[in-house]
């Protein structure tokens, strides 16, 4: 289909739902989920591709909402961090995160948790530099990272059933102190 | 909870009479944030809303001669404007800096100094008629640097402050320095620099102001002060206090820069008034690079006396900060590139001069660690040429110089509990320290450094009697508890901390907890998320009102059960008999009980901190109820061909006097040396002239998150934490501030390191690459090997104000106020009338 | 937040319905693929269109062809994290894995396409700004303004060439197909670009690139060493590509080495070239190249770190590059 407009009405599909919106050619996915859709879990620090905050998967793949255009993705797979739990089940991430703090303002959590969820989707068992290599794209200004990479391997050591992926005691209460 | 719960994990050693306190859990906030369910200034909308931007300048300085908003108000959408005649009034954060309007009425003084706020439909129509407004100006000279401002006391940027474009001004002495330094074995003269940079939050600061039919406001503000705004909207919009309401949303980071009432904030609510609608404004980053309060780019002069076994005999600080084009706390600021000084290592005399200029470029103010880690990094990178100098182990040399826990400092400040020297010890061993230092290969190398740091300000920003923070407790028949609390959460965990302080007196859960916070209508004041001074301050109001609550209950439950109601525990849920366990009840029955016997429940607590020892003039910027203390080790690699470094390994300790939440402590720790490294190899707030023949253009070099330059996940080393938990008796349970302390010492053990590493020191901040090649090639050619500012900019600070030290049987006041100029009529942050403009 | 001016929206799924859209109106039209270049610029209002043609669906600009034994065609649509995923990319052409797996960040990968890093607009830090910036320092040439702030006295712009991907792929010798309503041609991949910042590609404003064609990577080793500033995200500061084919003693029988980010236009080393080509690639063969690749570089204040820094830098990046590729 042609949107040969300044103004588009599509059906877009959001966490498996289709929702018809009607919104102007030039908005970004960023704005159509936040505005039209009332998906504000999608947040923006810069809206220029610099930051990684409004990350949102696309056909599983993480790309950043606020410069893809709306009107492209008629037909697309579009998830977003109210996707991901189920019911009140958390994700695993979400779960980890949590539990580890390493959502601490919590302003880069969704775009981090989509775009480590694509990780996972694709790798089981990543290693810490996999990880960070992943996430290189999503700055985030309080956690200095160690956290978040602890999260993802708890949560894919339980992806992959793996009960004792909890992170040692030294990640969560430092090191031990001998002398 | 969930099956991959930390709960109840708790390493040995620690304090088991501590059910929560202590251990690693998951943060109240926690659930939400991974959902996508908190809710952030941004994202909250209102019916009828409309958009709000603002119009700022595109000159550094100039004088407004016509604005033009006729073509804006005629587009699509377009509902409203302001100018600056529509809010007169001025203010800021400090009474004796209320220099900001909330937009400028004639005079702009940065290029981002905003003039005009239009108002629309949408935000896309709003930025359109944004563009449209034409404001006609006449160019002013502008001022890009201290030394500048120096050179230029007219035209003054502001018609008040100490001369010309000197802001402020400070001298003052602590015992007799220069006859001190003549019995020094060694002294060192150092330049430093340290560059400004910026906190950048990734949340861009957002408001929604909210009329009510009444005539009143409510604001939703991305703002670690909400009481500082309610005030500053108070004056400004010239409504009753009790009129308008503040909530800080749940702030997407702070760090500092959410802690000035702003622009933003001011014209929403009035423009929420003026039209009787909704407004949100929401800034884009190029703005919050604007509003900036950053870090002050500061030059230093520091001259310190050393036995030859090491003691420390003197020292004569020098600072010069670069403060932008408003007060902000830079008054504060200065004082504290002086006061910290202090305490960590035993300083028997000390001097210290300051001067905070006014330049056009976004106004510093406080950034994490606000003023300190400047002169923390001279003072650390001093200490270790000094250690050179005398070959002695830098590790060593500070463990000699060790200020004693309870010692009152030179310029009076009252250490309370002190791990600095387990801190030490720990990164000492941790990295092997004794065995590698001085003797890895050429291009590797450690380098040591420690700091401290304030657990919240000693003092309030307006000088009062009343409480700095307060807590309220509701308590019903449903064994729900409700607590009231007006700090804010700015992602440091702060909501955790208050309802853990209260679960842990309760020996309730986390989860029978509902807080409500940072409302200024709801909650009782506290004075906000800055200076390290929500733990100690909010978590000690919740404490009192916890056991206010504790003891209504256990009246209640002690003649229910007919024990001594010193023998009742509350502890897991239960309200017990010490000596049997089993007579006891739910927490619920507990309450009911009391409810039963008191009637309605509810208790209040507050903190107010206890005095400090100084009297003189500049005594209040310092003191504090208990100073955190940090030592860290980091090893570099560093390329001598290039001059590209790498941070491999950072071992960090810190001295939290007790964890709160063990897993909050650890992010803290790490989100410092995050912070910290950025500070020391990467970020900076440049600023760029153009040819002066051609433009008088003075602009922000890289007001984006692509060239202002954020570490990502690739860019960090390995970290070793250690957690030292050395009790204050001022802190809840003992605890002591981790947000900011951990920062400090890394820029200095950077730098140490890459000496260690190639033999070279870099005595500025960021450290790039070139300085270090030049640093080598000066070394090739037999120059010093160094790469660092030049002299500290001649300036006559005149008769220093003169305090006998403790040791010299002083007794905190000044011996010569009037000789110094210091006027009897102002205290360092005096109490101001809340209409008075800026001091002409 | 910052949002993007208003335009018309064609998602067009042909190459023909490409080319006539482009063609009607060409002067205020503008592709847009990954959209991770035109769509910062559009919100910062340095570039504009009236039109803009998303090629999104358009498949036939996507998928990579060949196994590197013979000529490779890459679609110019494909995204750069699907050649980072490429095996053949990764065996027969490692330098381009290197160069395209280096470019902004994963999530800018998964967007951007390969024909959108290689007309990737030429970047100056007093153009990469917004609209008011701009109109603080009273704009510059390259959009509104008559002056290059960079070299104030030059008559052309110097905005800095940041693709990764083109050093290397001028260095294998690359060719690339650009098509419009006119027709189709082929050409030198070094042809499509010009030392000036504001006209930095050959190209007409009504063709399209859409195939990127790989000579047979047959005894060429590859290698992309970047300098930038943060492991992500960044682009070059300093981007260095060597193509070498060395006989079987060892001797330097072709060698390519093309510098990014130094100038408008992938910048060719050629005195280097000469010293080594046919010589033994030795340790002082390498340090004279090294030494003779810094003059054609001409870094400026306009990007991260000191220009003089990035200049002393062509020498050390091109003599570790070469060496990385001897050992290989």
């Amino acid at each position: 289909m042609m949107n040969d407009a300044t103004q588009v009405i599509q059906t877009l599909k959001v966490n498996g739902e289709e929702r018809r919106v009607m919104f102007p050619a030039h908005h970004t996915l960023l704005e159509v989920l936040r505005e039209e859709c009332g998906l504000t879990g999608t947040k923006h620090g810069c809206e220029l591709g610099e930051c990684g905050a409004c990350t949102v998967l696309v056909d599983g793949a993480p790309v950043l909402s606020c410069l893809v255009l709306a009107a492209d993705l008629e037909g697309a797979d579009i998830q977003t961090v109210e996707g991901m739990a189920e019911g009140q089940t958390l994700h695993p991430l979400q779960e980890s995160f949590a539990e580890l703090g390493a959502a601490q303002c919590g302003y880069c959590t969704p775009g981090m948790l989509l775009t480590a969820k694509a990780l996972l989707d694709e790798c089981e068992q990543p290693t810490d530099e996999d990880v960070a290599e992943a996430l290189a794209g999503n700055l985030c200004r309080c956690t200095g990272y160690a956290k978040i990479v602890e999260a993802v391997q708890w949560a894919a050591a339980k992806v992959r059933g793996d009960e004792d992926g909890a992170p040692a005691d030294e990640a969560v209460f430092g090191k031990e102190i001998r002398s | 909870m969930s099956d991959y719960s930390l709960e109840g994990q708790s390493p040995g050693g620690r304090r088991q009479d501590l059910k929560l306190i202590g251990k690693a859990y998951r943060r109240v906030d926690g659930p939400a944030k991974v959902t996508g369910q908190t809710v952030f200034a941004d994202d909250y909308t209102a019916p009828r809303m409309v958009f709000m931007k603002l119009k700022r300048s595109h000159l550094p300085h100039a004088r407004i001669v016509g604005i033009d908003v006729e073509k804006a108000l005629a587009m699509s959408g377009v509902v409203g404007v302001l100018t600056g005649r529509d809010m007169p009034d001025t203010f800021g954060i400090l009474p004796v800096s209320q220099d900001e309007h909330a937009l400028c009425p004639d005079v702009v003084r940065f290029v981002g100094d905003p003039v005009v706020a239009v108002a629309a439909l949408t935000e896309d129509e709003a930025e359109e008629a944004m563009r449209a407004i034409v404001v006609d100006y006449e160019p002013l000279p502008t001022i890009g640097s201290v030394q500048e401002a120096l050179n230029t006391p007219e035209p003054r940027l502001h018609e008040y402050g100490d001369e010309g474009n000197v802001h402020k001004r400070i001298t003052m002495e602590f015992g007799d320095v220069e006859a001190a330094l003549k019995d020094a074995d060694l002294i060192l003269e150092d330049d430093f620099f340290y560059e400004g940079n910026t906190h950048l939050p990734m949340e861009q600061h957002a408001t929604v102001a909210v009329p009510e039919p009444d005539g009143k406001v409510t604001l939703y503000s991305s703002t670690q002060t909400p009481h500082y705004l309610h005030k500053a909207l108070t004056k400004v919009l010239g409504l009753k206090a009790s009129h308008i309401r503040v909530i800080a949303a749940p702030n997407g980071g702070g760090f500092g820069g959410k802690s000035d009432p702003f622009n933003h904030e001011i014209c929403a609510a009035k423009m929420a008034l003026k039209l009787g609608r909704p407004v949100k404004i929401t800034l884009t980053r190029e703005e919050v690079f604007y509003c900036h309060r950053g870090r002050h780019p500061v030059q230093m002069h520091m001259k310190t006396g050393f036995t030859k076994d090491g003691r420390l005999v003197a020292q004569h600080l020098q600072t010069a900060l670069d403060g932008g084009a408003y007060g902000s706390y830079g008054v504060a600021s200065t004082y504290y590139t002086g006061a910290l000084q202090t305490v960590t290592y035993k300083l028997p005399k000390y001097r210290f001069d300051s001067i905070r200029c006014f330049t056009n470029k976004p106004p510093c103010g406080p950034k994490r660690g606000h003023g300190t880690p400047q002169p923390r990094f001279g003072w650390e990178v001093q200490l270790d040429k000094a250690a050179h100098a005398l070959g002695l182990d830098p590790a060593q040399l500070r463990l000699k110089n060790l200020v004693e826990p309870g010692e009152v400092t030179a310029n009076w400040l009252k250490v309370g509990s002190i791990g600095l020297r387990k801190c030490i010890e720990a990164v000492v061993e941790g990295s092997g320290w004794n065995e590698r230092y001085g003797k890895l290969p050429f291009g590797r190398g450690l380098g040591l450094a420690c700091s401290s740091y304030l657990t919240g300000a000693g003092l309030p920003i307006y000088w009062n009697h009343m409480p700095h923070s307060g807590a309220q407790l509701k308590l019903d028949r449903s064994g729900g508890v409700a607590l009231f609390c007006g700090e804010t959460e700015i992602g440091q965990g702060s909501d955790t901390v208050i309802a853990a302080c209260v679960a842990e007196v309760l020996g309730i859960g986390l989860d029978d907890i509902r807080l409500c916070v940072a409302d200024t209508d709801l909650t009782p004041v506290d004075l906000g998320s800055y200076s390290s001074r929500v733990t100690i301050m909010a978590g000690n109001a919740s404490i009192q009102a916890a056991e206010r609550a504790k003891e209504l209950i256990a009246e209640a439950v002690a003649q229910r059960l007919d024990v001594p109601k010193g023998r009742l525990v509350f502890a897991d849920h239960r309200v017990f008999d010490a000596g049997d366990p089993e007579t006891g009840m739910s927490w619920q029955e507990a309450v009911q009980c009391a409810e039963s016997l008191h009637g309605t429940l509810g208790t209040t607590g507050s903190y107010t901190p206890p005095r400090s020892p100084g009297r003189y003039r500049g005594a209040g910027v310092g003191p504090s109820p208990a100073y955190s203390y940090s030592a860290c080790v980091v090893e570099v690699e560093v390329d001598p061909d290039t001059g590209l470094m790498r941070v491999e390994h950072v071992w960090m300790a810190h001295d939290v006097g007790q964890c709160i939440n063990a897993a909050s402590v650890m992010g803290q720790i790490e989100g410092s040396i995050y912070m910290g490294l950025a500070e020391a190899v990467m970020e900076e707030s440049a600023f760029k002239r153009l040819p002066k023949n051609r433009s008088a253009a003075l602009v922000h070099k890289i007001p984006s998150m692509l060239d202002y330059k954020s570490p990502t996940f690739l860019d960090m080393p390995k970290m070793s934490s250690y957690v030292i938990e050395d009790p204050d008796p001022n802190g809840p349970f003992g605890a002591k501030e981790v947000g900011q302390g951990p920062l400090l010492p890394m820029p200095p053990a950077v730098a140490n390191a890459v000496f260690d590493a190639v033999g070279v020191r870099v005595d500025q901040v960021p450290i790039h690459p070139h300085m270090i090649l030049d640093a080598l090639a000066a070394k090739a050619k037999g120059r010093p090997p160094r790469f660092g500012p030049g002299a500290f900019p001649a300036f006559d600070f005149g008769t220093p104000l003169k305090v006998p030290t403790p040791d010299e049987g002083g007794d905190g006041k000044a011996t010569n106020p009037e000789e110094a100029g210091i006027r009897k009529d102002q205290g360092t942050m005096p109490e101001t009338s809340n209409t008075g403009g800026p001091r002409r | 937040m910052m949002r993007l001016p208003s335009f018309r929206l064609l998602s067009p799924r042909s190459m023909d319905d490409v080319t006539v859209a482009l063609a009607d109106d060409p002067a205020s039209t503008r592709l847009v693929a990954g959209g991770t270049d035109l769509l910062p610029n559009m919100k910062r209002r340095h570039q504009s269109a009236k039109t803009l043609v998303s090629l999104r669906r358009v498949e036939a600009l996507r998928g990579i062809q060949g196994d590197g034994s013979s000529e490779v065609r890459i679609g110019a649509g494909t995204t750069l994290a699907e050649i980072c995923r490429s095996d053949v990319v990764k065996s027969a052409y490692p330098g381009l894995h290197e160069a395209v797996s280096s470019i902004a960040s994963p999530l800018l990968r998964n967007m951007g396409t390969l024909g959108g890093n290689l007309c990737l607009d030429t970047r100056c830090s007093y153009y990469n700004q917004t609209e008011e910036w701009r109109e603080a320092i009273g704009y510059c040439m390259k959009e509104c303004g008559d002056v290059c702030w960079v070299a104030p006295g030059s008559s052309r712009c110097w905005a800095t060439s940041s693709t990764d991907a083109a050093p290397l792929l001028v260095a294998l010798g690359a060719r690339v197909k650009l098509d419009s309503v006119r027709g189709s041609r082929v050409i030198p991949l070094e042809d499509l670009y010009a030392d000036d910042g504001i006209a930095y590609l050959t190209k007409e404003r009504d063709e399209i690139l859409t195939e990127v064609l790989l000579p047979s990577s047959d005894k060429t080793k590859t290698t992309y060493l970047k300098l930038r500033r943060r492991g992500s995200i960044d682009f070059p500061v300093l981007g260095v590509g060597v193509a070498l084919v060395q006989d079987d003693a060892g001797g330097v029988e072709d060698v390519s080495i093309l510098l990014g980010a130094v100038r408008s236009q992938p910048t060719r080393a050629k005195a280097a070239e000469d010293r080594l080509r046919g010589g033994a690639l030795d340790d002082d063969a390498i340090a004279e190249a090294a030494q003779l690749a810094r003059k054609p570089a001409a870094p400026l204040e306009n990007t991260d770190f000191l220009a003089r820094w990035r200049g002393a830098m062509v020498e050390k990046f091109v003599a570790r590059a070469l060496t990385s590729l001897r050992g290989r």
